[in-house]
């Protein structure tokens, strides 16, 4: 059971909140990534606020009798922090910590200063879905019926362990895990189809003996069904994959489908920009 | 010079496979995973009584070391298998960010450490190891020295909560630690008592140090022989106690000098007490093809070497 189970005219009040959090994280350090951030917002929101079962307080690493979810882009913290501290991880305040001195949101998730929601740190890419599966195998030996979740950006795919980790899941028949990649066709240095081609990924993917489905990941009236489609696929002997089509920068016209926003945080008139951009009915800006 | 005896010569790999199988049967949290190695780690008996907790992941060491640090959430304890070659320099990354700064508690068991891997030569012989997994904030690194100590080794690190590296071999070495000595990481082991030389040795080069002990004895010379088997956290205080007794020390391990048993004696004595020390190693060189006992000669790893370096660092006194 979700914790607030919101509907989508909730859903999207809260995903345009999250956003406003995410360019005032960014423009507060002057750095951070906002790109992708703002591109799987629609996704952290639906997971938090409608699909998954968890209990925000007080947070349990072994995540027992919970769905688990795990960050392997972890360069894209402001998006998880901003839902984490909204559905009651921890304050909304704290958000104004990030990537300051002492602070436990750190400028990619981790572990060591104990933030609730986080379980491994991530940042260095590629290693997420490792974790994820070793954590769903876990769940199994534990007769423990929840599910995994697990966030990749689509650059992150070059990383070879991500391979190893498809091959062994798929071996192994890990099926009470959903991974879905952040398909934005973004990478640092440009369009991933001109850095490393990534192809047919549904292709690779089916290849790999995973089941695959496709979602338009900035509109909750597709991403919902689609998430459930993921749901209802699991149980049957093949991991699931969602291959989700995101814009870099969704919400703020400016940042929009560039891989330019990837890592740069906006200037003070691009930020009140932004923030009009993405007006909601009763902002509570930390 | 104390004498020790033993019944036969045992690797210290299979000591890893005893403890394993072992602990398989007493806490049901423990799982294991290879990397297409499981007969060269001796994890074969604990696959067959416990297939449902074995994990075969294929030769995919950094997903293996991902797999372990999410198999931790939710309460499992594994144990890694593979060469210490692929247990480290392959998945350092993986180690680094998703075992240690992530806290996890998975088991590192690293086999065929070490020139004494002999004949496949130095793409496989790892004499960096130590050094790389010591670096790591959170990590314990262990090396025991026989079978037994393997085996007791093994079965207390499932007890210690964190991560922890722990490093064995491929030959038969002397089996002398008794089956029923407890393993305390983090605590030296008190050899023989002496007053001459202090010798810290760690794995292989136990036993070599306790025979140039004796070697040293026939000169009229008293060492003191320590066993350190834990490298991380290091035993500052039984090594304090022996140098500030003999005023001078000798290391022997297995392993290059740069990061190794040696160079955190050093640190540890530059700080607290500055006294002649001399380092039985390998000096800043790959290992070859050869015999265990032709490289440990060649690359400056034998009895007659640490007999030397005794007397060599007496002398700086």
């Amino acid at each position: 059971m979700n914790p607030h189970n919101k509907s989508i005219d909730e859903l999207k009040q809260i995903a345009s909140q999250v956003r406003r959090d995410i360019v005032r994280m960014v423009h507060a350090v002057n750095s951070g990534h906002p790109g992708g951030s703002l591109g799987c917002t629609d996704y952290f929101v639906s997971l938090y606020f409608r699909v998954m079962n968890y209990k925000p307080s007080p947070f349990n690493m072994d995540g027992e009798g919970e769905d688990l979810f795990f960050l392997s882009n972890g360069h894209i913290s402001p998006v998880w922090y901003s839902v984490l501290a909204r559905a009651g991880f921890f304050e909304v305040s704290e958000l104004a910590t990030f990537r300051k001195i002492n602070s436990r949101l750190q400028g990619h998730p981790a572990t060591e200063e104990g933030l609730p929601g986080i379980r491994v740190a991530s940042g260095s890419l590629g290693q997420g879905l490792s974790v994820a599966v070793g954590a769903a195998q876990t769940k199994k030996l534990n007769n423990d019926n929840n599910l995994v979740y697990v966030l990749m950006g689509d650059g992150e795919l070059g990383e070879g362990q991500v391979w190893e980790a498809a091959m062994y899941a798929a071996h192994n028949k890990v099926d009470n895990l959903i991974a879905t990649v952040d398909r934005n066709y973004q990478q640092i240095d440009g369009g991933t189809e001109e850095v490393l081609a990534l192809g047919d990924l549904r292709a690779k993917f089916e290849a790999f003996g995973w089941h695959v489905l496709e979602a338009d990941g900035n509109n909750f009236e597709t991403l919902l069904p689609a998430l459930e489609d993921a749901k209802r696929a699991t149980g049957n002997g093949k991991p699931v994959i969602i291959l989700m089509n995101t814009e870099m920068g969704f919400g703020v016209d400016f940042m929009m489908g560039s891989h330019k926003w990837h890592g740069v945080a906006p200037n003070d008139e691009q930020l009140e920009i932004a923030l009009q951009q993405l007006a909601v009915e009763k902002a509570s800006d930390y | 010079m104390k004498e020790y005896t033993f019944s036969e010569k045992k690797d210290t790999r299979s000591g890893f496979g005893a403890g394993l199988l072992e602990l398989g049967r007493t806490n049901e949290n423990v799982v294991a995973l290879c990397a297409d190695l499981i007969g060269s780690l001796k994890m074969d008996a604990f696959k067959k009584e416990f297939p449902e907790r074995f994990f075969q992941v294929g030769i995919a060491e950094a997903n293996m070391m991902g797999l372990a640090a999410g198999m931790t959430i939710g309460g499992k304890i594994p144990f890694t298998g593979t060469f210490a070659n692929f247990s480290t320099g392959r998945v350092y990354d993986q180690i680094r960010q998703s075992i240690a700064y992530s806290g996890k508690n998975v088991k590192i068991c690293a086999s065929h450490a070490g020139l004494t891997l002999g004949e496949d030569g130095a793409t496989h012989q790892i004499l960096e190891d130590v050094g790389m997994m010591k670096m790591l904030p959170h990590m314990t690194v262990i090396n025991p020295c026989d079978f037994n100590q393997t085996k007791a080794a093994t079965i207390a690190i499932a007890e210690h909560e964190g991560p922890v590296y722990l490093r064995f071999g491929r030959p038969a070495v002397p089996n002398f630690t008794p089956a029923d000595q407890k393993f305390e990481i983090g605590k030296a082991v008190m050899l023989n008592e002496g007053t001459d030389v202090t010798i810290i040795a760690t794995g292989h080069l136990v036993w070599k140090a306790i025979e140039a002990g004796h070697k040293l004895a026939e000169k009229g010379i008293n060492a003191e022989v320590i066993n350190i088997h834990t490298i991380k956290p290091l035993d500052d205080e039984a090594i304090l106690k022996s140098v500030g007794k003999t005023k001078c020390v000798v290391t022997a391990e297995e392993h290059q000098m740069n990061g190794g048993l040696g160079d955190s004696v050093a640190q540890l004595l530059g700080r607290q007490l500055p006294a002649p020390l001399e380092m039985v190693a390998v000096n800043d060189s790959f290992g070859e093809s050869g015999t265990p006992d032709q490289l440990m000669e060649k690359y400056g790893l034998s009895t007659e070497n640490i007999v030397a370096a005794a007397e060599r660092v007496m002398s700086r006194k």
